[in-house]
């Protein structure tokens, strides 16, 4: 038995949690970063390493200090540096003297050997190749779950009536999830979890601006590190979609439902052919995408030095003005702070508002069966 | 009929490439126009066009683009994914073409041929071809063209090899540089070519150390031979092209332990650099009779600031080596 802990990302802790008891672990949480875990990231990590890095080396440290001794996380094998975290991270690790365990799940096409290998080291519980499969689907539905409420929270939030009862009614959503650990209790607690969020009293008819968020995969889901960002937004009254979640978006159909029938690579590629690693390529396709379904503006967060981020973002203004849609970037280091944050999202909203009122009083009553928000 | 100019930014692949796509571009009738040395106007107006976020290098590079746009008919700005089959290069040279194209006004066409030996047969070739047919030159003359270009690129790496710098080795008739006073240190100067031939954007790096009596010896002074077979332990290689070369290098000279000191010239805001660093430190722990000390440059690398650091550098060695006559 191996006393796990991995990268904390949003929620999906709760999913990994499970998943690593049912393969006969013991889970040291990692906990949730706060300024503490990245005063250790930053001390012990190279300056310029992106915020990821920083963050995940603080999270080790204290989820190591806890107890832990076996790390679980994923590779890559490039073009950018997520791929080499690990790697760094374990020597960083050994040059201060902590002995333990990493387990890196690369790619499986990458060495498929290796990758078997690493998962039988993972099956403490000796789980029959048909249980293991199990276990996997039943952390997969219940991240799924989590995505789930997430999204409807981020619907819900714009339109509250009092400010706050749509964080409180996530908190126990969440906790409603943490308790779930079969098949059927996750569907159960997510549909409850479900009816709890709908059930916050909200005003129908209050008008929101809707604006999409891109960027780097790990800040766009870590609450900590965009500090908050979709709450922010929320409590502004827009309504946000996020362009990433842990369990992809293909599965859900919001893409399909385009009549524009493109996909992100497509939509992207007029403007960067090349596929340059991160989610650099992703985040200009994202936004040409939701400049077409009539989203009122686009975020782009990313980590200071973030390679992909700044190839996309000198691309960005472009983008913008052949599709009029206005985007905001935020390069995230220790150094931001929420109330300088804050103000420049409350200028933007302002700017996205006054740009769709422009709009109304100018164009004509849209015509019959599109889409307005 | 005037030749077509074509435009080649003396920046980034400049110092290793340049050669060869002269030779190239010139054998298909076209005249090369570069930019030349960075210098204070050229790295201003690169600070002005570029992403405020975007590394030094590639703020010179926009610079480069700036005071050649004007001048030409094409910009050659290749694409270049992969030469050596293992590694690629950073992201930014993935996308580098598509941040210029996007961002600066009234340029000329971009030549972008992609460059990656990985891409089927003989692509290298078929992308010269590309390139050749464009200009609108037939297939054979571009076979002829190549030929030349590659002997004088295998040319210019000879001359690196043998201790010429770039602004050298690339005249037609290199001349050695006058001989300073006659050195007594030996300094591995790893980095980037972009980092440590670009004598403006490291305020005359090199030209300091001979004056300290202190050889350098680059990465492009080892046999590539010798940097292919040398391994460094890390459970993978690094991604990228440069960042490879730097850490092999590095634990070359370490491990030869025939150098005096290491130093690594690293870029501000540079994001390979942030792991090739932290191994290069981490090794240097291991060779604590060799001193390693890492530079980092940006647009505001001083003089005076650089020169300072050096001497105590160099006189921490000589020092060194004095007290400890034959610990090695
Ligand atoms: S995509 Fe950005 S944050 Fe992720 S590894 Fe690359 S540089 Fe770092
Ligand atoms: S390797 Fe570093 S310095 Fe070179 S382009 Fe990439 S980020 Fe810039």
């Amino acid at each position: 038995m191996f006393k796990v802990t991995f990268p904390r990302m949003g929620q999906s802790y709760l999913a990994f949690q499970m998943l690593m008891n049912d393969l006969g672990h013991e889970v040291v949480l990692p906990p949730r970063p706060s300024k503490q875990t990245l005063d250790l990231g930053v001390r012990y990590a190279p300056e310029f390493a992106c915020l990821p890095l920083k963050i995940l080396l603080g999270t080790y440290l204290e989820a190591l200090g806890a107890g832990a001794d076996t790390v679980v996380t994923t590779g890559g094998i490039g073009p950018c540096r997520a791929g080499l975290y690990a790697g760094l991270h374990e020597r960083i690790l050994a040059d201060l003297g902590y002995r333990m365990r990493m387990i890196v799940l690369e790619p499986p096409r990458w060495r498929p050997l290796e990758f078997i290998r690493q998962l039988r080291l993972l099956n403490q519980a000796h789980l029959s190749l048909r249980a293991y499969w199990e276990v996997i689907k039943k952390g997969w539905g219940k991240l799924r779950a989590l995505d789930n409420l997430e999204k409807l929270s981020h619907q819900v939030r714009p339109r509250e009536i009092r400010q706050g009862d749509t964080n409180r009614a996530y908190a126990r959503a969440v906790s409603m999830m943490s308790e779930a650990y079969t098949p059927a209790a996750i569907l159960e607690a997510e549909a409850a979890a479900a009816a709890l969020l709908r059930a916050v009293p909200q005003d129908p008819v209050r008008p929101t601006v809707k604006v999409g968020i891109v960027g780097e995969i790990y800040v766009l889901l870590e609450p900590a590190a965009n500090l908050e960002i979709e709450e922010t937004l929320g409590h502004l009254g827009v309504e946000v979609e996020r362009s990433m979640f842990l369990t992809g978006w293909t599965r859900d159909n919001t893409w399909t439902e385009t009549t524009h029938g493109l996909t992100v690579r497509e939509a992207a590629i007029p403007y960067l052919p090349e596929l340059i690693g991160g989610h650099g390529r992703d985040s200009l396709g994202h936004t040409v995408l939701y400049a077409k379904r009539g989203f009122d503006g686009v975020i782009q967060l990313a980590p200071f030095s973030c390679i992909p981020e700044i190839v996309a973002r000198t691309i960005l203004p472009r983008v913008s003005s052949d599709w009029n849609i206005p985007v905001l970037t935020f390069f995230l280091d220790e150094q931001t702070a929420k109330a300088g944050m804050t103000t420049r999202l409350e200028a933007f909203v302002d700017l996205l508002q006054r740009k769709k009122e422009l709009w109304r009083e100018t164009t004509p009553a849209p015509p019959k069966g599109r889409y307005f928000t | 009929m005037a030749k077509i100019r074509v435009g080649i930014p003396g920046a980034l692949m400049y110092y290793l490439y340049f050669p060869l796509w002269q030779v190239f571009f010139n054998e298909l009738g076209a005249e090369v126009v570069t930019s030349g040395r960075t210098t204070r106007v050229l790295l201003d107006h690169g600070v002005r066009e570029a992403l405020a976020d975007a590394c030094v290098p590639v703020k010179v590079f926009f610079g480069h683009v700036m005071a050649l746009k004007d001048k030409v008919d094409y910009l050659f700005i290749p694409r270049v994914v992969c030469l050596n089959r293992r590694t690629v290069y950073c992201p930014k040279f993935l996308g580098l073409p598509d941040m210029i194209r996007h961002s600066l006004p009234g340029l000329p066409p971009i030549i972008d041929e992609r460059m990656d030996v990985r891409a089927g047969r003989a692509a290298l070739f078929r992308a010269y071809r590309r390139i050749g047919s464009s200009l609108g030159v037939g297939p054979l003359l571009v076979v002829r063209a190549l030929a030349r270009a590659r002997r004088a690129d295998a040319r210019y790496h000879s001359l690196l090899l043998d201790g010429w710098r770039p602004p050298e080795a690339m005249t037609a008739v290199p001349a050695m540089p006058k001989e300073g006073r006659k050195p007594d240190l030996t300094f591995g100067v790893l980095g980037y070519p972009y980092a440590v031939y670009d004598d403006f954007l490291n305020a005359g790096l090199l030209e300091k150390l001979k004056r300290l009596k202190v050889r350098a010896l680059t990465a492009e002074n080892l046999a590539p031979g010798r940097l292919a077979a040398q391994t460094y332990d890390y459970s993978k290689r690094l991604f990228w092209t440069f960042s490879d070369q730097v850490l092999r290098a590095t634990h070359l000279l370490f491990e030869e332990g025939k150098v005096d000191g290491i130093i690594h010239v690293s870029v501000f805001g540079c994001g390979p650099d942030s792991i090739t660093d932290k191994m290069m430190e981490l090794k240097a722990k291991l060779h604590r009779a060799v001193p390693f000390m890492t530079l980092i440059i940006d647009e505001h690398t001083g003089e005076a600031g650089l020169t300072t650091r050096l001497e105590a550098f160099a006189d921490m060695v000589r020092r060194r080596k004095e007290t400890v006559p034959c610990s090695r």
